[in-house]
């Protein structure tokens, strides 16, 4: 069954542990001077698998208020990343996460191009580069076991299940409470994602990318691909169809030339 | 003068000392950059492609157009008289080729893993199947160089051997390169939502193989009036004219798809109603790659006139031009704004981008003056049937 977790930007206060959990469990260095987790500046980078930004919004009374969002990659249902790799070194797998596996990558940074969200980061100052990017802890899911951002959560921020499951949860929480604007980021985005959020303030105040289309983006390029072998076979048949005649013609007139010779000498 | 034997010499200018440094340049910037890594790029994040890919794989492909369209006439179509072209126009080919796997090679972060799409497909990606094409396309560009080569070097019957693969290879050519001229546009139907409305359609690949096609002949033309003044052989006038026909009526079948495109997808009337940078890099690419060469073509051919040299090779630069800019606005314009910050390529992207080009052109420059590229036209040779293997007037018969 797959996995999903649903985050409700109200509820979080940013004291940043989802992001040092993050650094723990996957053995990131810290950067607080050029990369921050926490605040106005920070941003998803090589060593910033997960952050939380802050945003100064108005609230419903027009006061000036701080919200935060937890961001990381959402690990979508039909991954664009996964699609645009060409060696297959992202896998989406059947628990949700969508995994990198750097053997097999060769560094085009196509993924990072397809990438609706801007995900997938890179190890520029390296000499053999990797894309780095959430992996959703898929190791501990393989042991039932909860993120390691979500599971040090001190305000229950994350909710963790069945992506299902999750979904009724959103719908819930944001019929209920009028507090929250009608739009569940993820659900719909790039075809669905396994991370989805509910907030209070819209989505582009928190610099979540509300331009993303709503269809899956693989299903675009696939429409092309999967007309190939056809158009193959079908462009093949033509050439060498014309090739023969344009022989055949070739032919008749040399032996033409061949007879007028012929017949002269 | 650098001579090697007694056949094989190589001509010294001011010129060509000026490619050497630069190519010397690139070869230690590039085992450096393997050392050390991207680093000394520009690249970033909101970057990750940027200058070598725009010009020594997108460009490059495309301008190396020349070798499968000239191939594809001359072959499939019968046309004969574009002879004295075929020839240099698969060695542009198949230099194009080697140097954008070259050029990509630098590009690869983990450039030691180059091979390894051959053993783990990613059969969902259209890199995956550019990558396959090139790479079968540059085996199959250099079959049918090999002709030339061999018998440069005078194997003679390695050469034959080659020149009876042929039909094969040129058939084959032509297949790998539709899927792979297309799929430099279909790479990028993926960046839906991110690429400006102005260039992302679902004909990217149509639009990318058309004007691949038209862009191709027009490179060997300003090839052969440059060649021409190198190695004083004639403009020939039965082949560039036929070409300059191909090249118009492709462009006009381009350049109508492009802008129905835009209607249906309600974007022209944005050219003429918005102005930034998008808008104006798009009229600047519409005008000079379309509208201009379109216009010149479109008044000679209807009068009936003759197109001479100046004119052909006119209307060629601008097609061309056409074509880069096309290729430019898609991986830098338009892509600009989704990125959220600006690029600039650093100098040794650009020292890298220099001296890859030439130290193309120098190999071009030796196999041309080696190998008998150019075999003067309308002189039939009787004794040269192996020797203008690629550009033999008779068609070997199976």
């Amino acid at each position: 069954m797959s996995k999903a977790v649903l985050v409700d930007v109200t509820k979080c206060y940013g004291c940043g542990a989802c992001t040092v959990a993050c650094k723990l469990w996957n053995g990131k260095k810290y950067d607080d001077a050029k990369k921050p987790t926490v605040g106005e500046k920070a941003q998803l980078t090589d060593i910033n698998w997960t952050v939380v930004s802050k945003h100064q919004v108005p609230d419903a009374s027009g006061k000036t208020v701080w919200r935060f969002a937890k961001k990381q990659c959402l690990h979508c249902e039909e991954p664009a990343c996964a699609s645009s790799c060409l060696v297959g070194a992202l896998r989406k797998t059947e628990e949700g996460p969508v995994v990198y596996y750097p053997d097999l990558c060769v560094g085009c940074r196509y993924c990072m191009i397809a990438c609706p969200f801007g995900i997938p980061k890179y190890e520029w100052d390296k000499s053999f580069p990797e894309v780095s990017k959430c992996q959703m802890c898929s190791s501990r899911l393989a042991k039932n076991e909860v993120p390691a951002c979500v599971s040090v959560c001190p305000n229950g921020v994350m909710k963790f299940g069945d992506s299902d499951q999750i979904l009724k949860d959103a719908r819930a929480t944001i019929a209920s409470d009028k507090r929250y604007i009608k739009h569940i980021y993820g659900e719909k985005e790039a075809g669905g994602t396994a991370w989805m959020y509910i907030s209070d303030q819209p989505f582009e105040k928190l610099a979540f990318k509300t331009a993303v289309k709503n269809q899956s983006l693989p299903e675009y390029t696939w429409k092309i691909i999967n007309k190939i072998p056809a158009a193959l076979v079908v462009w093949g048949g033509i050439l060498t169809g014309v090739y023969m005649i344009t022989n055949r013609r070739n032919a008749v007139k040399s032996s033409k030339n061949n007879e007028n010779k012929g017949g002269k000498s | 003068m650098i001579r090697i034997n007694s056949n094989i010499t190589f001509r010294m200018t001011g010129f060509r000392k000026l490619l050497m440094l630069f190519s010397g340049i690139f070869f230690v910037l590039v085992l450096y950059r393997f050392a050390v890594g991207l680093s000394i790029t520009n690249l970033s994040d909101a970057w990750p492609w940027g200058l070598w890919t725009v010009i020594d794989v997108k460009l490059g492909i495309a301008l190396a157009a020349g070798g499968f369209t000239t191939a594809g006439i001359y072959y499939i179509l019968g046309i004969k008289k574009i002879e004295s072209v075929v020839k240099p126009a698969l060695l542009t080919a198949w230099l194009g080729y080697c140097m954008v796997a070259l050029g990509l090679l630098v590009d690869l972060g983990r450039w030691y893993g180059f091979w390894h799409p051959i053993v783990s497909w990613g059969h969902h990606s259209v890199m995956f199947e550019l990558y396959m094409c090139v790479l079968l396309y540059t085996v199959v560009l250099t079959a049918e160089f090999a002709p030339i080569f061999f018998d440069g070097i005078g194997f003679k019957r390695t050469a034959k051997f080659f020149v009876g693969l042929t039909g094969f290879l040129v058939i084959a050519g032509i297949v790998l390169s539709t899927m792979h001229q297309s799929s430099l546009g279909s790479m990028y139907v993926l960046m839906a939502g991110r690429l400006d409305q102005l260039w992302w359609t679902m004909a990217l690949p149509i639009l990318y193989f058309s004007s691949a096609v038209a862009v191709g002949p027009a490179v060997v033309t300003c090839e052969s009036a440059l060649s021409g003044k190198t190695y004083k052989h004639e403009w020939d006038n039965e082949a560039m004219p036929f070409l300059a026909k191909w090249s118009g009526y492709v462009l006009s079948f381009y350049f109508v798809v492009r802008i129905i495109d835009l209607i249906v997808r309600g974007q022209l009337g944005r050219l003429f109603t918005t102005f930034d940078a998008q808008t104006f890099m798009c009229l600047l690419e519409l005008v000079i790659g379309s509208v201009l060469p379109l216009f010149f073509f479109w008044s000679y051919n209807l009068s009936g006139k003759f197109m001479d040299k100046k004119m052909t090779v006119r209307n060629a630069i601008f097609i061309i031009l056409g074509v880069v800019l096309n290729r430019t606005n898609v991986v830098i314009t338009g892509m600009w704004k989704s990125a959220g910050t600006g690029y600039f390529p650093s100098t040794q992207e650009i020292l890298i981008t220099i001296g890859l080009t030439s130290f193309g052109i120098l190999v071009y420059l030796f196999i041309a003056e080696n190998f008998g590229v150019f075999t003067p036209h309308g002189a039939e040779d009787e004794d040269s049937s192996v020797r203008s293997g690629v550009g033999a007037s008779r068609v070997p018969s199976a």
